[in-house]
């Protein structure tokens, strides 16, 4: 069975974000980019599966511009067998990127598509639901646990009232949340593999995809400055703020 | 000319950066408090394979250069762990180079995949009480008895003996007044450190309490002759062999604990409001943490370009002293400016710096000091008398 992953470049989850001054997006000139970290649970699923015998090839895929290419080699470092970059300067919103990632499904024809739930620099949380909508695949979003049995999935969805679980048909698309697992450190024998690994190099023309964004940012703010907190002197003063100030309870 | 690291280069560098931030402020200060080994630090870098970085491929290694090493070393002085994650690991990752020049294909299946899996632990045993940086003038004697060896003598500043199970010994088995040459007669072994022969003992320190120095008493050790690296007589000369490498690897921990400090100091620079302004809008403030950076930088750079001739085959003696030289210098003075710009947060343990100040002083003095790399660059690079 081959599982495809996508995987995005973002900024690493550790830096402060900063807006531009022109307040027409993020700072990124010079600041350090990683993996999305949903997506590494992803790749961690995916390898998971493969060592269980379950999968056979995984093919990590990334789009954007050409550092993408290091992304794909984190994932080729962690476990996946061969990578494919999309490469584009054109901003890629997710409908773009479903629309590239369902051309490149119909060619791979994988069993499975693991997505992150959502990358961390504009949360959107779309890709993996359009894409399940593209292909007309059955789709597990936010899962915590994934189990595979013959043609049938089952996914353990993470849901506001607790977990909610699902049996899919193969193909399938599965959205990863955040316990799913705990993605490795690559090693470094893989890491040294992985740059032997082969990447394929297209551009969306090749896949026949227009990518322009249709989504138009206005403005990016700073979010406002917290307010300093109260001390109060007792519950029954803390009760009384609640219920007349903040209105809560 | 490229001033740059290459992609897998970097990749190094931030996979080292991302395994090291599990080990993080508290960890090590936790370490160096109880004095305690950072046993799980070293047990992740065993796991994913790093303390084979420069070690040959057909022995368990990743076959990869000095660079490379020194690119990984610096990651992880860089990351916080200052000099003690660094010389946790640092002897695993090109201590045994002797054995990798000089030992026999047996030797080399034998000693190195133990060592690069984390079964063995090795510690160093080189230099002695009374004859500092004068090596051929060590007093520790090996005498050849029938299939073994038996070693009497003392050893000083070995790190990790605490926690070692081997030793790469340094030995006389030629007395000084019986060679023609002062570098001959000494005899180089990595054996096990008998325990009942060796005694250890700990030397109380400045800093990096985590990892051990020590003193070591050597009473009738018997080594059996399979584990003598090269000829008998020809220790000098493997020794000398992992000099250069060394010195690299100890600069680019001397840059990272010197970037570290920095960072710790621009951070808290830019945070510390008094007199209604950040520190760091200071010149005062501002202009040592400038020079410390440029000072590092260019250390860097030397560092670099030893590395390169080394991993080319090519002389670089002069470079790799002179990048010791400058990088263990500017590792101590952005560390030294760390604390300073922390004003009395900086001494307290909490803030960090202290101890990266403590822990610089280390690539000052070890392996040479800063004086004799000056009178061998006097000597060799300006051809002047000599001087010693």
């Amino acid at each position: 069975m081959k599982i495809l992953v996508p995987v995005k470049r973002v900024v690493d989850y550790n830096v402060k974000v900063r807006v531009k001054s022109d307040g027409s997006g993020i700072e990124t000139a010079g600041v350090k980019m990683s993996m999305n970290p949903f997506d590494e649970i992803a790749v961690e699923e995916a390898v998971r599966l493969k060592e269980k015998g379950v999968a056979t090839e995984i093919v990590a895929v990334s789009m954007g511009v050409t550092q993408c290419s290091e992304t794909i080699r984190t994932a080729l470092a962690m476990g996946a067998d061969r990578g494919i970059l999309v490469e584009s300067d054109v901003e890629l919103q997710p409908l773009a990127v479903a629309k590239l990632l369902k051309v490149i499904a119909d060619k791979e024809q994988p069993k499975l598509i693991i997505l992150g739930k959502q990358a961390i620099d504009d949360d959107m949380s779309a890709t993996g639901q359009m894409l399940a909508a593209f292909l007309g695949w059955p789709q597990g979003t936010f899962a915590s646990k994934v189990l595979i049995e013959g043609d049938k999935i089952t996914v353990t969805r993470e849901v506001d009232g607790g977990l909610e679980t699902v049996e899919l048909s193969l193909p399938a698309i599965v959205t990863t949340d955040l316990r799913l697992n705990e993605p490795r450190y690559a090693s470094l024998p893989n890491i040294m593999k992985a740059r032997k690994k082969p990447i394929e190099n297209l551009k969306p023309a090749d896949l026949g995809v227009d990518p322009a964004p249709r989504l138009t940012v206005l403005k990016v703010n700073e979010p406002p400055k917290r307010q300093a907190g109260k001390k109060v002197a007792s519950v029954a003063e803390l009760v009384d703020k609640l219920r007349n100030e903040a209105k809560v309870i | 000319m490229e001033f740059a690291l290459t992609e897998a280069q970097e990749q190094i560098r931030q996979e080292i950066l991302r395994q090291c931030a599990r080990f993080g402020d508290e960890y090590w200060l936790a370490k160096e408090r109880e004095a305690v080994f950072p046993h799980e630090f070293y047990q992740a870098m065993v796991e994913t394979g790093w303390l084979g970085i420069a070690m040959p491929e057909e022995y368990g290694g990743a076959g990869l250069g000095i660079t490379e090493a020194a690119v990984m070393m610096q990651a992880v002085a860089e990351s916080g762990a200052g000099m003690s994650g660094a010389s946790a690991i640092h002897m695993n990752i090109f201590g045994l180079n002797p054995v990798v020049v000089f030992g026999a294909d047996e030797q080399k299946r034998r000693m190195l995949p133990p060592l690069l899996k984390g079964r063995d632990k090795a510690c160093f045993a080189v230099t002695e009480p009374n004859v500092g940086l004068n090596t051929t003038q060590l007093k520790t004697r090996a005498e050849r008895r029938g299939d073994r060896y038996v070693v009497n003598g003392q050893k000083i500043w070995t790190s990790t003996a605490q926690v070692a199970n081997k030793v790469l010994l340094l030995t006389r088995t030629t007395p000084l007044d019986e060679v023609n040459k002062k570098t001959a007669g000494l005899t180089l072994f990595y054996t096990d450190l008998d325990r009942s022969r060796v005694e250890v003992r700990l030397i109380e320190k400045m800093g990096r309490h985590a990892v051990d120095s020590n003193m070591l008493f050597i009473d009738n050790l018997e080594i059996p002759v399979e584990d003598r690296i090269g000829e008998e007589g020809q220790g000098f000369r493997a020794i000398l062999h992992g000099m250069n490498p060394e010195r690299i690897l100890i600069a680019a921990e001397a840059v990272g604990i010197g970037r570290v400090a920095l960072a710790r100091a621009s951070q808290y620079a830019k945070d510390r409001v008094v007199f209604g302004r950040p520190i760091g809008q200071n010149q005062a403030i501002q202009h040592p943490l400038a020079a410390c950076w440029a000072n590092l930088e260019a250390a860097n750079l030397m560092m670099l370009k030893a590395a390169q001739l080394y991993d080319t085959g090519r002389e670089c003696g002069a470079e790799a002293n002179a990048a010791k030289y400058l990088a263990a210098e500017a590792g101590f003075r952005a560390c030294e400016r760390a604390v300073m710009t922390h004003g009395g947060m900086g001494y307290a343990q909490e803030y960090h710096v202290e101890r990266f100040l403590r822990e610089s002083l280390i690539p000052r003095i070890a392996p040479i000091s800063p004086e004799l790399i000056l009178s061998f660059i006097a000597e060799r690079v300006l051809g002047l008398p000599k001087s010693y």
